[in-house]
């Protein structure tokens, strides 16, 4: 191929295609038999509370229409809750409730809801129309996530979280979704919410992408998205690569969010996490992927990988060579 | 090696897929374009009589005439019974009734392939030595001084013949041939002559009958043809010019003295031939071909099916190069559909309704259907029921479409009807849940590329010359499986990734 050929300069920046991911990573690394574990969200917490992981706290679930009578007993303390879909994917068919009005609720982007409406997507969810494959599906009434102050100033009407990409137990890359007026308060890129570039080392949000394009500042409240600080970085990396111990998947997706009481919440799972985590941290990951691919042994420990995840990967600035990245941890080391 | 199984595999499926292709094309000759045609001959031999009562009639048939190979028979017989028996080197057609009046008409047509044929020997029946001949003088001794001649100028029994019939057929040469020559007169009467001069020589000989086809031929009549054996097989020879062999389309239809065709109970016995050259597919000479081979290579075509069954599997057959495109739409270049393979199911109907019509329809039907479907979306109904009355609605606007166009005249509008509409509603549904859940940017794209793939589908699928290959060369759909295989581990970029990393290919920002 020759060099004017986008695909030899992206192969050189060292992107990651959909098709490499599926034939190299997901196949290879994710056996089909865990899947059931990630993409059934209440297994998953199950798993998770079981390790002592923090997750929302599960208000109860609903698995047939008649349930759906229920759902008032089930609220009855919480006047914010979200509704999901057991088996969703992709965010599709997560509800918000940000509080109750006279008839109501109202959603976290304001907009008041009826109770018939909130049971309508109840049904919707139990009939399946989000579930992967349109088969029947279960509801789950959880816990708001209440997220932590310091990214008030750079989302906009919905809850921001982290995306790490961990593989083989080593989180890889990392970066933060932030909601925006277009992606309706959803943290998900393709709907235009805003992906931002974390640096491995310190957990510092670098730039944000939004639909494509590389921007500065949150597009709707204007404020600088470089210099946000996730707050117990370490902890967060720890938690993400202890999620692979949790399924036994080798290339994962760990959404988490930071709570402002509780600290960091796995959220879900992600058998077959996104490519866009590339454009937020302009980088290629298979250089780092490969890179661990020839390690002939990984550390036993979440903790111990997730520090050599921060050595390895930290930097500042743009895509690197893992060589200079190796003398820049020495440097930082000693 | 990476993925060494998968590309093994696929080496093999390839090279299965090709090597059959090969050997069908090869040898057996079938074509690689729809339209090549073959020459045949049509050979059509007449036979009429007067019979009352009970009657017998006995035809000889051509048995592998050499030269030629035989596509098909046919019998025209009436109410005539009909019994084919084979008695080497000839064939015989019993034809019986047991009331007969008046004057009868029966009909024997042969088709044979044009394209000469490499005829295989002559070996059977191996004869008897002939008896001496008995002459009369002065040919007894004319005869003896011939042979002598002949016998002195050539080495075995071919060129004996050959030198005999030199002499024979240009007296002036040899006076003794002079003398032999001169009193014959019919074709019959001249073999027969030659045959009892070689059995002096005790060469064993006997007629061959057969007819010169020719195009447009009307009341042709079988010649007389001289065969000698050379003690492994019968050599044929022009008794007029003793030239080796039969010569071009001569159709050689039976052996012996005895007549033609003897009728039991019957008179005015006449069998009259015509023949012509007519052009037929070439797929069908091929199968006739491979037939007469005893290849097992076209027992398991398509061709042995019903011709319904045939047009189904004319379709189904496409079906795989629709999977392709939608493969290389996917995963080389990155286009989003509704349905991994919903785009082939709308392709199908685009052949039957063409294109530009099957496009302007879909759209109408998928742009009611969207409107109506948001009006549903407000009664919130359950899934299942609302999938029902999307199909519902989609069957009454194709209904009204046909309607409308037919009383505006337009009948192409009744082909709404080949659409499947189980799958229409499914499109409107998943569009109108894309469009709400992500906007309708994405629903128009997906959409939009749907659409698109389906229209490349049905450039791929109608394709005259893909139908022809796959429908004849099965065998390719190997290596399109192979290709197909080796894509499932292709793990390039998409076409559509570069626009999507575009920002990749800038430097790093700052």
């Amino acid at each position: 191929m020759p060099s004017w050929w986008p695909g030899t300069r992206l192969r050189e920046a060292g992107v990651v295609s959909m098709n490499m991911r599926n034939a190299q990573y997901i196949s290879r690394y994710n056996s089909r038999r865990y899947y059931p574990l990630v993409d059934d969200k209440l297994r998953t917490k199950e798993l998770a509370l079981k390790a002592g992981i923090a997750v929302p706290k599960l208000y109860g679930v609903i698995e047939i229409e008649r349930q759906i009578r229920q759902l008032p007993e089930m609220i009855r303390y919480h006047s914010e809750f979200v509704v999901k879909p057991v088996h969703g994917s992709g965010g599709n068919g997560i509800l918000v409730i940000a509080g109750r009005t006279k008839n109501g609720f109202r959603k976290s982007s304001g907009v008041p809801m009826s109770e018939e409406a909130l049971e309508h997507h109840i049904s919707n969810i139990l009939s399946g129309m989000y579930s992967l494959g349109g088969t029947p599906d279960r509801a789950m009434i959880e816990y708001r996530v209440r997220f932590d102050p310091i990214f008030e100033p750079v989302s906009f009407a919905g809850v921001p979280d982290i995306r790490t990409i961990v593989f083989k137990g080593m989180p890889v890359a990392c970066m933060i979704r932030l909601p925006t007026r277009a992606s309706d308060g959803k943290a998900n890129l393709h709907q235009g919410a805003v992906g931002a570039g974390v640096d491995m080392a310190t957990g510092m949000a670098m730039y944000g992408v939004c639909r494509d394009k590389l921007v500065n500042d949150h597009p709707d409240t204007g404020h600088p998205i470089r210099g946000v600080h996730i707050p117990e970085w370490p902890t967060l990396l720890e938690t993400a690569a202890r999620c692979r111990d949790l399924v036994g998947l080798d290339y994962l997706g760990v959404d988490i969010v930071l709570d402002e009481d509780l600290g960091p919440l796995v959220l879900e799972l992600n058998a077959r996490p996104g490519l866009s985590i590339q454009l937020a941290n302009h980088l290629g990951l298979q250089k780092r992927l490969s890179a661990i691919e020839q390690m002939q042994s990984l550390p036993e420990s979440a903790m111990e990988r997730a520090t050599l995840a921060m050595q390895m990967f930290g930097h500042e600035g743009g895509a690197e060579s893992l060589l200079e990245a190796g003398a820049g941890v020495q440097k930082r080391l000693f | 090696m990476k993925n060494l199984h998968l590309k093994l595999l696929a080496f093999v499926l390839t090279a299965m897929g090709l090597s059959l292709c090969t050997y069908k094309v090869m040898v057996l000759g079938l074509p690689l374009t729809p339209d090549e045609t073959a020459e045949v001959w049509r050979v059509d031999a007449r036979v009429s009589f007067r019979a009352r009562g009970a009657t017998t009639a006995q035809l000889y048939l051509p048995l592998n005439p050499p030269g030629l190979s035989v596509l098909d028979e046919d019998f025209v017989v009436g109410n005539w019974g009909l019994s084919l028996e084979n008695r080497e080197p000839n064939r015989q057609a019993t034809f019986a009734t047991r009331r007969a009046s008046g004057s009868q008409v029966l009909y024997y047509r042969i088709t044979l392939d044009a394209a000469a044929q490499p005829s295989e020997k002559r070996t059977r029946p191996s004869p008897e030595y002939p008896e001496d001949p008995e002459f009369d003088e002065p040919h007894a001794s004319a005869v003896e001084a011939l042979l002598a001649n002949v016998r002195r100028e050539s080495s075995n029994t071919a060129t004996f013949t050959q030198e005999l019939l030199k002499r024979l057929s240009n007296p002036r040469s040899d006076e003794n041939a002079a003398l032999l020559a001169d009193d014959s007169d019919s074709a019959v009467a001249w073999v027969d002559k030659i045959r009892e001069i070689l059995a002096g020589a005790k060469i064993p000989s006997r007629t061959v009958w057969g007819l010169p086809l020719r195009d447009g031929m009307m009341h042709g009549v079988l010649t007389p043809w001289l065969e000698v054996h050379n003690g492994k097989e019968w050599l044929a020879f022009d008794p007029s010019s003793g030239k080796r062999g039969f010569p071009e389309n001569f159709l050689v239809w039976y052996v012996g003295d005895e007549p033609l065709m003897q009728v039991d109970g019957g008179r005015d016995v006449a069998v009259e031939f015509s023949s012509a050259l007519s052009k037929i597919d070439l797929v069908t000479v091929a199968e006739q071909r491979a037939r007469l081979k005893n290849s097992r290579a076209m027992e398991f075509s398509l061709f042995g099916l019903p011709i319904q069954t045939q047009n189904v599997y004319r379709v189904l057959l496409m079906v795989p190069v629709g999977a392709l495109i939608v493969v290389l739409m996917r995963n080389l270049v990155g286009i989003k559909t509704f349905g991994t393979f919903m785009p082939i199911l709308i392709a199908l109907s685009f052949r039957e309704t063409g294109l530009l019509w099957g496009v302007l329809l879909l759209i109408l039907i998928v742009a009611m259907g969207l409107g109506i479907r948001f009006y549903l979306e407000q009664l919130k109904l359950l899934l299942v029921p609302r999938l029902a009355s999307v199909l519902i609605v989609v069957v009454l606007l194709m209904a009204g479409t046909s309607l409308i166009s037919h009383k505006l005249g337009l009948d192409l509008g009744l082909s709404v009807a080949l659409f499947p509409m189980v799958i229409l509603a499914m499109v409107i549904e998943r569009m109108s849940l894309s469009w709400e859940e992500v906007g309708p940017r994405e629903a128009f794209k997906q959409g939009g590329g749907s659409l698109l793939v389906a229209i490349l589908g049905y450039f791929a699928m109608s394709s005259e010359w893909l139908g022809h290959m796959i429908f004849l060369f099965p065998e390719l759909l190997l290596v399109l499986l192979a290709f197909t295989l080796l894509m499932g581990r292709y793990s390039g970029y998409r076409l559509s990734e570069f626009w999507r990393f575009r920002a990749m290919l800038i430097g790093a920002p700052k």
